[in-house]
């Protein structure tokens, strides 16, 4: 084998059965996989979900994750803030021609481990191999069945006086791939990727609120969960607040937010408002079982800075407020366009 | 606990709010304009217009290099990142700016082959030059003097280097000239100055002294926390309670009376003043930076003999008014009807830190 990908790896030929036996199938091992047949056959009976995500995250590798690890959870997380249990994933590259073999094989040996984690078969995938200069080295798509635990009525279950939580501290993931993007970050740096699967923390916060399979409680007491991605936490409120009668205040003193993404933050012109978490999860529930939610949430790993920021309140509807230290107050608008680093 | 965090967490606001609003019930309505964009940003962000007394008001002045720089020549950069041999390497904000046609900006033109390079720091843009020797690298180098030594530093680097594929389009900005400009203007009427710590950090805080030596009007040499804030405008409205004006120096974790002199040398050596447009406020003597004439081979506008096209302003925008602190964005007739930043008019509007897209996120 060559240590660069080469476009035979993605002819369909025997490059790319080779590419598949030798490192895919060991890696990914189960049934569904080894039949190697044009899509695999699934058993369940149960309401499914069903998500996708495309992952180009550049540069690849990033502190606490890389590109592989991230294609898992970005896809599971949507699937468990879905109400789903996440159980099948689909996976397919597309390689850039001169890509390093040993970094691709890192990158299914992190896909692997983390699927084995979130408890996701990899049972059908596809590669791709384009042109040197036609990518980005490597591109990465999946999409996930989860079998569903729980119904949230979103957006329009939503009540003023509604508690909003976050499982854990703000923009670490955004924050880390910037730094590590504009070389600035250093080995011993304490900023990491937040980059994790939110399975078990979604499973706590649904039990802690009597959502199971088997005892719905109505009206659910969860109403929305969410993974603030791209546009961050301040992006993902505003959808759910934007044309809804009601609006949510957040305390910026309670907000989690790590002294090494606020210090990143200065230096590189962002707002951890609007830089994306990867494994982090927004929840609006009733008042009353908001602390029971927290308490569920702090005791799983990742779920430790668990707080409560804000409220749903009836004034100035369809806006995110923002009670800010100094004890002011102001809007907190939606990302527009891409975050762009300042001057000065 | 990070030495920061008092400035960002400040606990005795109520106690100084008290004593603005002591100051200012002696004064009646006072208005402090801040000439930096980061300030601008820092003050809407903090929420801190909605805990003032009523008749402090504060002012957006020219503070965001991106709003001061012509539509003119914008045009002029967008054409050039047309040319098959030109790589254009700018700060993230330039990026959005639209010339006179709207909705044409660098980034616009990186959608249609235009070869655009966002950057932190002048120093990637030695590096991107040496990289690609086949290809002419343009840095735009804009900014208050905040940024002014780095882009000198690195035309240094380049000249030591005898890059010949590398230049750099000057078009830094002097505060000093614009702010005497502005108090010298007609409907001046802004009591006092929150004066930029960052630019200070170079100029020295005695940059600034010209405030009360010649105009008796007070300056605080600010930072950007929220407590920052606070003490400069507390220390305002005094000064102004006082009819005592000086220039204070707020920010002095970090500013220097004299400022940097490694950095000033550096400036000193590679630009001299020269005039310079602004938009909205025109022409102003002495208020940018040129290349000096042994630098020449790096200097964009000799080598490619840059003459930017004729002015066309925008019809409707009032970023004009706005950077003169005479208007507040709400009261542009384009504000959120057509104007917004998804969808910027003016470049006020276009930066993150320009008065308007400061009001329309923060709704203030």
């Amino acid at each position: 084998m060559n240590d660069r990908i080469t476009l035979d790896y993605g002819s369909g030929g025997s490059k790319t059965s080779e590419l598949i036996e030798s490192i895919l199938l060991p890696a990914f091992n189960n049934d569904a996989l080894a039949s190697l047949g044009d899509g695999a056959v699934l058993s369940g009976s149960q309401e499914l979900v069903f998500s996708t995500d495309s992952f180009v995250v550049s540069p690849w590798k990033f502190p606490g994750g890389d590109i592989g690890k991230l294609s898992v959870c970005g896809t599971v997380n949507d699937l468990c803030m879905a109400g789903g249990i996440p159980k099948y994933l689909s996976l397919s590259f597309i390689l850039e021609e001169g890509f390093s073999f040993s970094d691709f094989k890192n990158i299914v040996s992190s896909i692997a481990e983390e699927a084995k984690d979130a408890g996701v078969s990899i049972v059908t995938g596809d590669t791709k191999v384009v042109d040197a200069g036609k990518g980005d080295g490597i591109y990465i798509n999946t999409a996930g069945i989860g079998f569903q635990r729980a119904v949230l009525p979103g957006k329009p279950g939503i009540h003023p006086g509604d508690a909003v939580l976050i499982s854990g501290s703000i923009g670490c993931h955004g924050a880390a791939v910037m730094m590590a993007r504009s070389g600035l970050l250093r080995e011993d740096s304490p900023l990491v990727s937040d980059c994790q699967p939110l399975h078990r923390i979604s499973a706590a916060a649904l039990d802690a609120a009597g959502m199971t399979a088997q005892s719905s409680v109505s009206p659910a007491p969860i109403r929305i969960l969410r993974d603030p991605t791209r546009g961050g936490v301040a992006t993902t409120l505003n959808e759910f607040t934007e044309q809804m009668p009601f609006s949510i205040e957040l305390d910026q003193s309670a907000l989690p937010i790590d002294p090494a993404v606020e210090a990143a933050c200065d230096m590189l012109g962002l707002d951890p408002f609007y830089c994306a978490c990867e494994g982090r999860m927004l929840a609006v529930c009733e008042p009353g079982i908001a602390e029971s939610v927290l308490d569920a949430i702090s005791k799983v790993p990742g779920g430790e800075n668990a707080a409560r920021i804000g409220t749903v309140t009836e004034d100035m509807p369809g806006k995110v407020l923002l009670k800010t230290p100094l004890g002011g107050r102001r809007i907190l608008a939606k990302l527009s366009g891409m975050q762009l680093p300042r001057i000065c | 606990m990070l030495y920061d965090t008092w400035f960002k967490n400040p606990k005795d606001v109520p106690v100084l709010l008290e004593k603005i609003k002591k100051y200012s019930d002696k004064t009646g309505s006072i208005r402090l304009m801040e000439i930096c964009g980061t300030h601008t940003m820092a003050i809407a962000r903090s929420g801190i217009r909605s805990i003032l007394p009523e008749n402090v008001h504060l002012l957006s002045g020219p503070g965001c290099p991106v709003c001061v720089t012509p539509s003119n020549v914008i045009d002029m950069i967008l054409s050039l990142s047309q040319e098959p041999n030109i790589r254009i390497t700018t700060y993230g904000d330039l990026l959005r700016v639209p010339g006179s046609t709207r909705g044409d900006s660098l980034l616009s033109r990186r959608s249609t082959g235009g070869k655009v390079e966002s950057v932190y720091s002048p120093t990637e843009t030695v590096r991107i030059a040496e990289e690609h020797p086949e290809t002419e690298v343009i840095f735009l180098g804009v900014g208050f003097e905040t940024t002014a030594p780095g882009t000198a530093a690195c035309i240094l680097d380049a000249a030591s280097r005898g890059l010949k594929n590398f230049s750099v389009l000057c078009l830094l900005k002097r505060t000093e000239p614009a702010i005497r400009s502005l108090i010298e203007s007609d409907d001046f009427a802004v009591n006092g100055f929150i004066c930029p710590g960052h630019v200070a950090a170079i100029i020295g805080a005695n940059g600034f002294s010209f405030l009360p030596d010649d105009y008796r009007l007070p300056g605080v040499v600010a930072g950007f926390e929220p407590a920052d804030l606070v003490y400069s405008i507390l220390e305002l409205s005094e000064m102004i309670a006082n009819r005592a004006p000086a220039l204070k120096n707020e920010y002095i974790r970090l500013v220097r009376q004299k400022g940097n002199p490694a950095a000033l040398a550096l400036m000193a050596k590679v630009f001299c003043p020269a005039g310079s447009d602004w938009r909205g406020l025109g022409y102003i003597p002495d208020s940018g930076y040129a290349i000096r004439e042994e630098y020449a081979q790096w200097d964009a506008v000799r080598k490619f003999s840059l003459i930017p096209p004729k002015v066309k302003e925008i019809p409707g925008c009032r970023c004009a008014q706005i950077i003169r602190g005479v208007m507040r964005p709400q009261e542009c007739p384009l504000f959120r009807r057509g104007c917004s930043p998804d969808n910027p008019v003016g470049p006020c509007m276009v930066s993150g830190e320009g008065s308007c897209s400061a009001a329309y996120q923060y709704g203030e």
